[in-house]
């Protein structure tokens, strides 16, 4: 088994408003090995973006504050890193795009320029190497006209070669891992499956891990190796895809799989889980999804249940599977 | 967007020298000769310049002696312009008037553009105590009434006896001093709205150093916002010059200004019956703040890459 490549221990982040702590992510564990796709699912708010962005160490502060754990990639603890060293590995050895392609880019810069710059930056490339490089990466996204491109400002371009644009960016310096913060949430369900394919293409034609961070469950079936399901601030389920499709432990992770359509089959109206996801501020001990879960018993409103994994490695946070573990 | 061709690959290249990457001067500067108001402005601009800078070496009386004798003339062949009531020649005083006059407006101007570029950038893009210290001077310099500033600047340098020569110097940074402000909270506003913007989140995705990120991907955003207030500047250098002059606490004759020529016109005998006094210095300016003004406007929009030619 390939080796890991990010590895979260414990991490808190936390961001101090005047109502209250927000435990935006509450001791996360979970790692990322070497050319795999890890796809990190859950509802707005659920600490998803928080965690990656925790990972390049751009949690803005105050209000935010990472309070505790550890982030390991490729053997450092990004979070003992100084800022330069930080810089290194941001856009060189980590590259992230995000969820909106219209405003990602520079709108006084030509796409050229953008492409170029990180290669001039990291890999201290002259002028021309850079240029030849970001030529071969515009087509290596799929784009033609490479060169008239290379001129182009981005109001020129259409969302979808946005997008496209901005993978090239975050390849342009062969990063061991891509962070896409729901990259195809912007786009149109076409340009979803283009944008879906070109991911993995150039993941396995580089061998770079993927973080992938989505609430499409869709998108997560399609790409995804490992699935990390996370609820307020906590991992709540994980396992390899198939599993977690075939064998959801869960509640919370068996709604959301019950809330989606099937195609075939006609419901009057799509399952919905009850109640909201609770108030981040002030959050007991306790799971935080017993308010809302079918199955809550005491002890659920009384204690929080920790990860715990099967024989098979599928990892769950609840009492339901509590003496299934102990055995 | 126009359209674009896509079977012409070629032609592209020929347009483009491709072993050169395209910048944001590059693209400006060819829609800049693009726009005919520019191009009129540039012409009045450098005949003002040359006009002023050239023109008093074909002058024959640049050594010419005061004469009140000759005072007061209307034109004529000899003095196409008149004489004033010391006898000086008015178009030579004109040309001599115009180096004061622009030196101080672009000079002026440069270090609002500088100090208030630099002090807005830093207080926008950084915020916290920075910020407030910026923004509270600039709030100090802007509530203080100008007038009086000047008029105790002027005291100063007065009793300081600076030489005449070295005076304009000192109105420069003077009127560069107090006008920053608006400028730095300009771009500060445009600063705190841009830096939220998700390209910016990229650059530091990018891992660039704080410098590059404010230099080459904020500055060219506040450029056009830049470019129009600098262009007004100058106008407004020109034109506080005067005031001070006016009030004796600018340049001091014999050094001659625009504007100090044209407070002839407060002269309520020179303005009814010499007009030959204050019209071309008035016609003077006006034609440099057109011609600032229109080359300023081209500039805006030739750094607006949205704006296609």
């Amino acid at each position: 088994m390939a080796k890991n490549l990010v590895e979260f221990r414990n991490l808190k982040t936390f961001f101090y408003t005047e109502e209250g702590v927000v435990k935006a992510v509450n001791d996360v564990s979970f790692s990322i090995r070497e050319g795999e796709t890890v796809c990190i699912v859950g509802e707005s708010g659920c600490g998803k973006s928080v965690t990656a962005l925790s990972l390049m160490r751009l949690i803005q502060s105050p209000p935010g504050k990472i309070e505790g754990g550890e982030i390991i990639f490729d053997g450092r603890d990004i979070l003992k890193l100084s800022e330069a060293e930080m810089r290194r590995i941001r856009g060189n050895e980590i590259g992230m795009i995000f969820q909106e392609p219209m405003t990602s880019l520079n709108p006084v810069l030509t796409i050229g320029e953008q492409i170029m710059e990180p290669l001039m930056v990291h890999k201290l490339m002259t002028k021309k190497e850079a240029w030849n490089k970001a030529i071969e990466l515009i087509k290596q996204v799929g784009i033609p006209r490479a060169e008239q491109i290379m001129t182009s400002y981005p109001h020129e371009l259409s969302g979808g070669m946005r997008q496209r644009i901005m993978i090239a960016i975050a390849l342009s310096c062969d990063p061991k891992l891509l962070i896409a913060d729901e990259p195809t949430t912007a786009l149109d369900v076409t340009i979803q499956a283009q944008i879906l394919d070109l991911l993995r293409k150039i993941k396995q034609e580089r061998n770079m891990a993927l973080m992938l961070i989505t609430h499409d469950l869709g998108i997560v079936a399609e790409i995804a190796d490992y699935v990390v399901v996370m609820y307020a601030g906590k991992v709540i389920e994980e396992a390899p895809v198939r599993e977690l499709f075939k064998n959801p432990k869960h509640p919370y992770t068996r709604g959301l799989l019950k809330a989606k359509p099937i195609i075939g089959q006609r419901q009057e109206r799509l399952y919905t889980i009850p109640g909201q996801v609770p108030n981040p501020i002030g959050l007991g001990d306790y799971c935080y999804f017993s308010d809302r879960c079918e199955y809550a018993m005491d002890i659920c409103r009384q204690k929080i249940p920790q990860l715990a994994a099967d024989e098979n490695g599928h990892k769950v946070a609840c009492w339901l599977y509590e003496g299934e573990w102990k055995k | 967007m126009d359209q674009v061709n896509v079977n012409q690959p070629l032609d592209y290249k020929k347009k483009n020298n491709l072993k050169k990457a395209p910048s944001i001067w590059r693209d400006a500067f060819h829609r800049f000769l693009k726009n005919k108001y520019a191009i009129l402005g540039l012409v009045i601009l450098t005949f003002m310049f040359l006009f002023s800078f050239v023109g008093p070496y074909f002058s024959p009386y640049l050594d010419a002696k005061i004469d009140v004798s000759k005072g007061n003339q209307p034109p004529s062949a000899e003095h196409w312009l008149g004489t004033d009531n010391l006898g000086r020649d008015v178009l030579l005083r004109l040309m001599l008037a115009g180096r004061i006059s622009l030196t101080i407006g672009i000079a002026a101007t440069l270090i609002i553009v500088l100090i208030g570029g630099m002090l807005g950038s830093i207080a926008g893009y950084y915020g916290g105590w920075l910020d407030v210290i910026i923004m509270r001077l600039a709030d100090i310099i802007y509530a203080m009434p100008g007038l009086p500033i000047l008029i105790m600047l002027g005291a100063i340098m007065s009793d300081l006896k600076i030489p005449p020569p070295q005076r304009i110097y000192y109105v420069m940074f003077i009127l560069g001093f107090i006008s920053w402000v608006g400028l730095a909270r300009l771009i500060r506003s445009q600063i705190l709205s841009l830096k939220e913007q998700e390209f910016m989140l990229a650059t530091e995705v990018l891992g660039l150093r704080d410098s590059k990120k404010i230099i080459k991907h904020l500055f060219p955003n506040v450029l056009p916002t830049v470019i129009v207030s600098a262009t007004l500047g100058v106008a407004g250098a020109i034109l506080s010059e005067s005031a001070l002059s006016f009030l004796g606490l600018g340049v001091i004759p014999p050094t001659p200004s625009w504007g100090y020529m044209l407070s002839a016109a407060n002269n309520m005998i020179d303005f009814a019956k010499r007009p030959w006094l204050w019209i071309p210095p008035g016609v003077a300016i006006m034609l440099t703040v057109v011609a600032i003004n229109f080359i300023g406007d081209a500039l805006r929009d030739a750094f607006d890459p949205r704006q296609k030619i």
